[in-house]
């Protein structure tokens, strides 16, 4: 089974890397462009028995911070 | 009494040899040098030290991987018995997310590397780690980090606050900490994580010796003078 685990910053939590990144988008002229978040996406293949409270367990020991980050589980289909 | 204490080497860590040398230089006694896939500490210690470096190559998210690792474990449960324990940099990332300190190390609001000396004002002088400076006094440490930004939400640094639990500030901004927040400790004041480097600042060649009362304190609060 194919896993995407998107894991981004919490709302509020202040993120200078996209902050950056927004500042080169603009410099190289692209306008209208007003907040740029960045987060992380994993890509996993799992064992079809893997249960949904497995891969939250995943998500909360090590692929996100709980305390900075939030994370949102997408099975892809095969 | 000998002072018994280690210091954790994870892969990519690079300050282990400094703190090492900081530890025996003031203690008079080797630590031991506990490599990151032991499963055990050494018996009876009096202090462990986590030091800065890179471990895992930051990969993940800074300390994740590291906190993660066998030897961990053993930190933990050693913490969570009294046992006082000290990060540094890298060793402050591992804390953080090893859930032993509260909050995260977010990468520096200036997006860039900082490393140079900073002045540092001692808010808590009566832990372990912090009895031999007065209240509010100012001392000079250095700091080299990329992701030292420390960041927890509002109602954790007002209990931070409130509690006493934040060790050292900064003196201006640094790294965009929250609060300019540059050490804290935790509830039970034996674990103390800080950005800045004590153990780069203990004797004249260093450029300055601020950080050498740390583990002086540290060290009489535990076996004695």
């Amino acid at each position: 089974m194919k896993v995407r685990v998107h894991v981004s910053l919490k709302p509020g939590v202040l993120d200078p890397q996209g902050r950056a990144i927004h500042h080169s988008l603009e410099g190289l002229g692209f306008s209208g462009v007003n907040d740029v978040r960045a987060g992380r996406l994993f890509e996993l293949d799992v064992a079809d028995s893997t249960s949904d409270e497995a891969l939250d367990d995943m998500c909360r020991k090590l692929l996100a911070n709980m305390v900075i980050e939030n994370y949102r589980i997408e099975k892809v289909a095969a | 009494m000998a002072f018994r204490s280690a210091v954790i080497t994870f892969p990519g860590s690079n300050c282990d040899r400094d703190m090492a040398d900081a530890l025996e230089k003031v203690s008079g006694t080797a630590p031991y040098r506990v490599w990151h896939a032991d499963h055990d500490l050494p018996e009876g210690l009096d202090f462990i030290a986590l030091p800065g470096g890179f471990s895992y190559g930051d990969y993940l998210r800074c300390g994740a991987i590291a906190s993660r690792s066998p030897v961990m474990q053993a930190v933990i449960a050693a913490a969570e018995k009294g046992v006082p324990v000290l990060g540094v940099c890298n060793g402050f990332q591992v804390l953080t997310e090893s859930g032993l300190l509260p909050g995260a190390l977010l990468r520096n609001s200036v997006i860039r590397f900082v490393c140079r000396d900073v002045t540092l004002k001692v808010e808590n002088a009566q832990s372990l780690f912090t009895s031999g400076y007065e209240a509010g006094q100012e001392i000079s440490i250095p700091v080299a980090h990329h992701d030292g930004n420390y960041y927890a939400d509002d109602a954790t640094l007002d209990r931070l606050e409130g509690e006493g639990r934040v060790a050292f500030r900064y003196v201006g901004d640094v790294n965009g900490s929250a609060r300019q927040i540059a050490g804290v400790l935790n509830a039970a004041g034996n674990v103390l994580g800080m950005m800045p480097h004590p153990e780069r600042a203990i004797e004249i060649t260093h450029g300055g010796t601020d950080g050498r009362e740390l583990f002086e304190s540290a060290i009489k609060g535990l076996v004695g003078a």
